[in-house]
């Protein structure tokens, strides 16, 4: 007995040493060799993707923004955002900001995970077709799928390169733009599969809104 | 191009990268588990842990081993999260509750990688890199180290110059050196494809570096908060070590940790790389690569089959809200489409993994059965690292007795008898987890209060029906005791109801197997090979490969049909 139980404990012993010195090579040396080489060579992409306009980091190439009218009552935190009609709109997004476990109010990325059969997705798929189709002014049988449905990682950067379309004579018009110009920056915009067969054609919103501003100001 | 063609490219491309790494691969990690010789780092390593890596360990010394690892990062794992709040590098972040703490220690160690918490709200630097990320790649160590005693098992006494470990000839019922098998694996393997794979993704957009949380303005002049994080470097051994615990809570939906189609059919081609290419590494030191191709052809039928099952059904896109919406893209992000997002969704439930670029929770009923059933398969097709070789090495002892009793001969398997003792084991096996997954969902729709947890529920506001429900919690324990780790997350899973119940399903379920695998091995390792006759099933051969693949099916249909008929098969039928 008491035998069996020196035994366990020595085990147990060089389990743990085992672990410790496992925990040095795959959680610090491993992490940090990456790290210095990721941010020797790719810095850019190892810190985020990040934008600047004149100097000032805009946001995320890789992270979707919001493009809302401000608030008519800022201090109301109910209030439904309007979208602003001079920038083209990105994908509806289930993204909370529960504050879990936190002092923070962190963006929570994720989905909304309605079913199929969900009556409260049906009922927002309505919703997002009537709304979207009055904001743009076209019929509600040509809005495209992603914009009526909300993306896996709430911030999704891209749209379908129909719906980009479906939105320039909209954003054209609040502009004061011309809509074959605006066209234009979106079929420029407009990055195809990669390799010709990876993934699916889309249009990065931010890259595009950024391209729009420069538009807007020449 | 149609979507439908570009997805069946993607898998066609996906495939002949496999077909690629599968020779090198195996044969590189037969190589390293019958080397003789260790590496200077290697030697230290023994050192500290105070471990002769020569010593040859019967089958019970394997498994205390096994036990005793896993039992002191349980332990390690749990304290680590409960002290957080006071450890530096933890992002203002605080501790974990202790039913949260257990169930993600359990999840981690156990290879399953299920998450009740919130990644970027709960887990600060110290946690997912120096306990998180740990466990991804010594849990996958562990799970390769059982299968490779088990194809000792098979090999011994025969391939005694093959299956040599660590030195010293091994003896009969020798099963290999624990410390050897669990230091190799991580340190000739699981690291250098890391190292390599990091660098990859980091160059595409996935993030590596150290920084807080940060807030940067927006284009229209609003704030947006930006995550830092040692996200690359965990993200890969996430996929290699069949694991699937995200760095965020949207996993490898999430920009940062999937930035774009590439990074996509790369992290799926990290999630099959080890557990297709062990069947070569079996093969090899069996002694018969043909044993190994049969093996493969298995898994790789179920798998391409699964796959192509979730392509037609995802791009039917079938159910009153997707139909509305003109097609199944809610929860899947316009990167990667319909197609990828198929592919990626089975791999990773035919797996242990459970890393999501999509959420099942939102596919069409069907799609969702059928990550489900993937699961059911008790995952391997190919399996998780390890886990999934040893899981379809069990199921082909099954196979292999089954036509033994039609032609009334004793069933042998590779040149070793199955008798009673061994069959015994590879049922028992087969019952843990069906066990674990009935019995705990049976409970909690039962009891009083776990059902509250369901979200898509008829009599709620969000209006799903309760056949959903039903699946979500059906989903959470054949997740967890199959040591997957996606969810249906339609279901709000801390609790500590369900930390605590699913936190049991995932060590019971990943631990008792082991027990058995390693008694069988053991058992086989004792044995005289018996030779050759014409009478002997030929189980490198085709049919043995449909024999093997009907036997998975049936036992699988027989155990889970009742409880998929109330849930998946429910709504697919109603909508």
């Amino acid at each position: 007995m008491n035998n069996s139980f020196v035994n366990s404990a020595r085990l147990l012993g060089a389990g743990l040493r085992a672990l410790l010195v496992l925990t040095l090579v795959c959680g610090v040396l491993y992490p940090l060799l990456v790290t210095g080489v990721a941010q020797a060579v790719f810095h850019d992409q190892a810190n985020g993707s990040e934008i600047e306009k004149n100097g000032k980091v805009v946001g995320s190439t890789l992270y979707g923004q919001t493009y809302d009218l401000p608030k008519k009552n800022p201090s109301d935190p109910e209030e439904a955002p309007r979208p602003d009609p001079k920038w083209f709109q990105p994908r509806p997004s289930a993204a909370g900001t529960n504050s879990v476990n936190t002092q923070y109010s962190i963006l929570l990325s994720g989905a909304s995970n309605l079913a199929a059969d969900s009556k409260v997705l049906l009922d927002s798929v309505k919703e997002r077709r009537t709304a979207y189709a009055e904001l743009n002014g076209v019929k509600e049988s040509e809005v495209p799928v992603d914009a009526l449905t909300a993306s896996a990682s709430g911030i999704d950067p891209h749209i379908s390169p129909e719906n980009a379309e479906l939105q320039a004579a909209r954003v054209a018009k609040a502009n004061g733009l011309d809509k074959a110009q605006v066209e234009k920056v979106v079929k420029e915009h407009t990055e195809g599969r990669t390799a010709g067969f990876l993934g699916e054609p889309r249009v990065n919103v931010l890259e595009l809104n950024l391209a729009l501003e420069e538009l807007a100001k020449s | 191009m149609s979507p439908v063609l570009a997805g069946v490219l993607q898998l066609l491309a996906l495939v002949a990268a496999l077909a690629l790494a599968y020779r090198p691969l195996g044969d590189y990690m037969a190589a390293v588990y019958s080397s003789d010789k260790h590496l200077r780092v290697e030697r230290w390593i023994y050192r500290c842990i105070g471990a002769n890596p020569s010593v040859g360990m019967r089958w019970p010394a394997y498994l205390r081993g096994v036990l005793a690892f896993s039992a002191v990062s349980v332990l390690f794992l749990y304290a680590l999260q409960r002290l957080q709040g006071s450890l530096p590098g933890s992002l203002g972040f605080v501790s974990i509750d202790p039913d949260q703490a257990f169930n993600t220690a359990a999840s981690f160690v156990s290879n399953t990688n299920w998450q009740s918490y919130y990644g970027e709200q709960a887990m600060g630097h110290v946690v997912q890199t120096a306990g998180l990320a740990v466990q991804n790649f010594v849990s996958a160590a562990v799970g390769i180290a059982v299968a490779v005693a088990l194809v000792r098992g098979f090999a011994l006494p025969r391939a005694l110059g093959s299956a040599r470990a660590g030195g010293t000839p091994i003896r009969s019922g020798e099963l290999g050196n624990f410390w050897a098998d669990l230091v190799r694996g991580t340190v000739r393997i699981l690291i250098p494809i890391s190292i390599v794979g990091a660098i990859v993704l980091v160059a595409c957009g996935a993030i590596q570096n150290f920084a807080g949380i940060h807030e940067v303005g927006t284009l229209t002049g609003g704030t947006q908060q930006i995550n830092g994080g040692a996200v690359a470097s965990q993200e890969v051994i996430k996929e290699l070590g069949t694991n699937g615990g995200g760095y965020f809570n949207a996993n490898s939906a999430h920009p940062f940790e999937n930035p774009n189609a590439f990074t996509n059919l790369f992290e799926i081609f990290l999630i099959l790389l080890i557990p297709f290419a062990l069947t070569r590494t079996f093969g090899r030191m069996v002694g018969s690569v043909k044993q190994g191709y049969a093996i493969l052809a298995t898994m790789a039928t179920i798998w391409l089959a699964f796959v192509g099952l979730m392509m037609w059904t995802e791009f039917h896109g079938s159910g009153p809200a997707l139909e509305a919406a003109g097609g199944a893209m809610e929860g899947k992000e316009t990167r990667f489409g319909i197609g990828a997002s198929s592919i990626f969704a089975v791999s990773t439930t035919l797996t242990s993994t459970g890393a999501v670029d999509s959420f099942h929770s939102s596919f069409t009923g069907f799609g969702g059965g059928v990550t489900m059933l993937g699961m059911m398969l008790g995952e391997i097709a190919p399996g998780g690292v390890g886990s999934g070789l040893y899981g379809m090495l069990i199921m082909a002892i099954i196979a292999v007795f089954i036509a033994g009793l039609m032609v009334g001969r004793t069933p042998e398997y590779l040149g070793k008898k199955l008798g009673t003792r061994e069959i015994k084991l590879a049922a028992c096996y087969i019952l843990v987890t069906p066990a674990l997954v009935l019995v705990f969902t049976a409970l909690s729709m039962a009891l009083p209060t776990p059902p509250d947890s369901i979200y898509n529920t008829a009599q709620n506001a969000v209006g799903g029906s309760g056949a959903h429900g039903f699946s979500d919690v059906l989903y959470a324990f054949t997740s967890g005791a199959n040591n997957n780790g996606s969810a249906f997350a339609g279901l709000n899973a801390d609790t500590q109801w369900y930390n605590t119940t699913i936190g049991l399903a995932m060590l019971l379920g990943r631990f008792v197997p082991m027990v058995f695998v390693l008694a069988l091995a053991g058992s086989l390792a004792e044995q005289k090979p018996v030779p050759e006759t014409a009478g002997t099933l030929r189980t490198e051969k085709p049919l043995f490969a449909g024999l093997l693949v009907g036997t998975i099916i049936i036992i699988t249909g027989l155990t889970y049909f009742p409880a998929l008929a109330l849930g998946p098969m429910a709504e697919g039928l109603s909508s």
